[in-house]
């Protein structure tokens, strides 16, 4: 076998190419500067959790529970998060009976019955197009409607300002949410599932719902949860359509129609309260709060995504 | 074998008739869910656009321009809401452009796939974090440690903190929506580009973005659209609650749209000298829905187009 000649300049640098230890800078520098953005924004959620960690200590140790179980207060020592945490669950409740039907028989509409006309196109773009809308818009909206229209269904001793009015806004602002999450779930199912059924004589209905939803299901049910995490920290909203943002008591011994009816507030709303007033006893009672709330809110996150990953299908 | 004798008429073929009724109520009903949406979103116009024309037709015109923000004298100054959320919306896009779409780049690029499957995650958590824990943090952390010992003498209330709170509120949204179009990049492209010596550097700025520059933009725009809307951060760390005098001085603190219904809405006492006051968060509302609805508008097309080349 002949060899290749070539000139022993030439031979050098491409054997120092291909063996020698040259180490691309500019590479290594860009993919270090990727990797630190990634790193800065785990920072400031590390930073978020560690400072308001640390300034909420005092409270949790000095009153432990109790915090958590008093009603709202003037006084710095007394004042506690119990309505808000009830309000706020009792707000996603709502959300849960209320958008989430309603989103899923959508975006079944949607994904699996609708044809491509220009209506059911119109319909999709408009889902999106509310899914950006600024949340606080919704608040105006359900000013309008569920506090100021149907004041007298709403709450009539209380302006229109009660549960129903704040459950039914959240639950106007979480549905087209709701709606794309299941409709990507949805989406992720093979045809060749869908065929299946066909061929042995299934309606469209029998399809979707021996066959889709249940391989849909682990899916729509993680975008569930994170609509409901989203309704629980909602903030804008709730305050024009009259989340109380001082101190109130709650009347003991009613329904649940006039509970629903009556006066409310929301664990945000109270720490968007809190937040404004002046002195470190209401900063630390603030941190708190937010210390309770972002535990409900990671801890609904990590199921979540728990879920996915459990159940997530390669197909 | 036995020959199937029976013939196969019209109606054996359209099957039974309470299975076609069931099949259609079923249908009516999805429908009629899916039509809601519709509704809502003409209900949003309705009452915004009937109650900001209302207010249009009671006041002079002349008060939309004036010194500052002040709705109980009636100063109505668009251009002061407008300055402030606009410095709000640039200074979160200053923040979370360059952070979100280099975490992008890394998770798609660089990230081994068990790494990507821990991290990811993360920057979902982050963004399942309310907006009024990140007013708290810019109000309390943000502006003592930050801003405050970069620009000594600034006040407590400033709109540099509040959008750099609301830059790290946009990052996951930039985050997500870009990764999700340089992932799509089919892997072809890459190994073409590999295959005639470029270094991973390279791919990622000369073949990966460019192919997905139009879901990276929108991203930035749903990102823009985002921080436009953002409410709370605003409402506790950028100051002004009742009025606000007209400033493009990124230091000082005053009122943006999303602050000025907030302010509206729960400080009826202290406009209530003005009975134009309250109607006025209906226009403001009207002008902030039409502001983020071109810009989802645009997003939208941009991410189709996307979705239309691979």
């Amino acid at each position: 076998m002949a060899e290749i000649l070539v000139p022993n300049a030439t031979r050098s640098t491409v054997e120092a190419a291909l063996r020698g230890k040259h180490v691309d800078v500019r590479g290594r520098l860009f993919s270090a500067l990727l990797l630190a953005s990634l790193l800065v924004a785990l920072a400031f959620l590390v930073m978020l959790l560690v400072t308001t960690a640390i300034t909420a200590w005092p409270v949790f140790a000095d009153r432990g529970l109790e915090f958590v179980r008093s009603d709202t207060s003037t006084i710095e020592s007394r004042a506690g998060v119990a309505q808000g945490l009830f309000g706020s669950i009792v707000l996603v409740g709502f959300v849960a009976v209320v958008a989430l039907p309603l989103g899923v028989a959508a975006a079944i509409y949607l994904q699996e019955f609708a044809r491509d006309t220009r209506l059911n196109r119109l319909l999709i773009t408009n889902v999106r197009n509310l899914a950006g809308v600024p949340s606080i818009v919704f608040g105006i909206l359900g000013l309008v409607v569920f506090v100021q229209a149907l004041r007298g269904i709403t709450g009539p001793d209380t302006y229109g300002r009660s549960f129903i009015s704040g459950g039914l806004t959240l639950s106007v602002l979480v549905m087209p949410i709701a709606i794309l999450v299941t409709m990507e779930a949805l989406r992720a199912v093979p045809s060749s599932i869908r065929e299946a059924a066909y061929g042995v004589g299934a309606t469209r209905w029998e399809v979707v719902r021996s066959h889709v939803l249940p391989y849909a299901a682990p899916g729509i049910f993680t975008g569930a949860i994170l609509s409901l995490a989203r309704a629980f920290g909602e903030t804008a909203p709730l305050l024009l359509v009259g989340a109380v943002t001082g101190y109130f008591s709650s009347p003991t011994g009613q329904g649940p129609l006039e509970i629903l009816q009556g006066k409310y507030t929301a664990l945000p709303t109270q720490i968007y309260a809190w937040a404004k007033l002046p002195g470190d006893e209401w900063r630390q009672n603030t941190a708190a709060a937010i210390m309770v709330l972002l535990t409900a809110i990671l801890l609904v996150n990590l199921i979540a995504i728990l879920l996915r990953n459990r159940y997530e299908r390669k197909w | 074998m036995a020959l199937i004798s029976t013939a196969v008429t019209l109606d054996a073929m359209r099957g039974s008739r309470r299975r076609r009724r069931k099949e259609r109520i079923v249908k009516a009903a999805f429908a009629a869910a899916a039509v809601v949406g519709l509704v809502i979103s003409i209900a949003i116009v309705l009452a915004l656009a009937g109650e900001a024309a209302i207010w249009l037709t009671k006041i002079d015109l002349g008060w939309l321009w004036s010194d500052g923000w002040f709705p109980r004298t009636n100063d109505f100054d668009l251009l002061t809401l407008f300055a402030g959320t606009m410095m709000v919306a640039f200074i979160a896009m200053a923040v979370a452009a360059p952070i979100g779409l280099g975490a992008a780049m890394y998770l798609s690029e660089y990230a081994k796939p068990r790494n990507r499957r821990v991290l990811k995650p993360i920057i979902e958590t982050l963004a399942g974090i309310p907006s009024v824990v990140l007013g708290y943090f810019a109000l309390t952390v943000i502006n003592p440690d930050l801003v405050q010992k970069v620009f000594t003498g600034t006040g407590a209330f400033n709109f540099l903190s509040a959008g750099i709170a609301v830059g790290i509120l946009t990052i996951p949204l930039v985050a997500t929506v870009a990764e999700d179009a340089m992932f799509a990049v089919p892997g072809s492209l890459r190994e073409a580009a590999y295959g005639i010596g470029a270094r991973r550097r390279t791919v990622t700025t000369h073949v990966v973005v460019p192919a997905a520059v139009s879901g990276i933009v929108a991203g930035l725009i749903l990102g823009f659209a985002r921080a436009v809307g953002e409410t709370m951060v605003v409402a506790i760390a950028a100051g002004a609650t009742g009025g606000a005098v007209r400033t493009f001085n990124p230091l000082e603190g005053g009122q943006t749209m999303t602050g000025a219904i907030s302010s509206l809405a729960i400080g009826s006492d202290q406009v209530r000298g003005s009975g134009n006051a309250f109607l006025a968060l209906y226009f403001v509302g009207l002008l902030l829905f039409a502001i983020t609805f071109v810009l989802n508008i645009a997003s939208e097309r941009l991410v189709r187009r996307i979705r239309h080349t691979y």
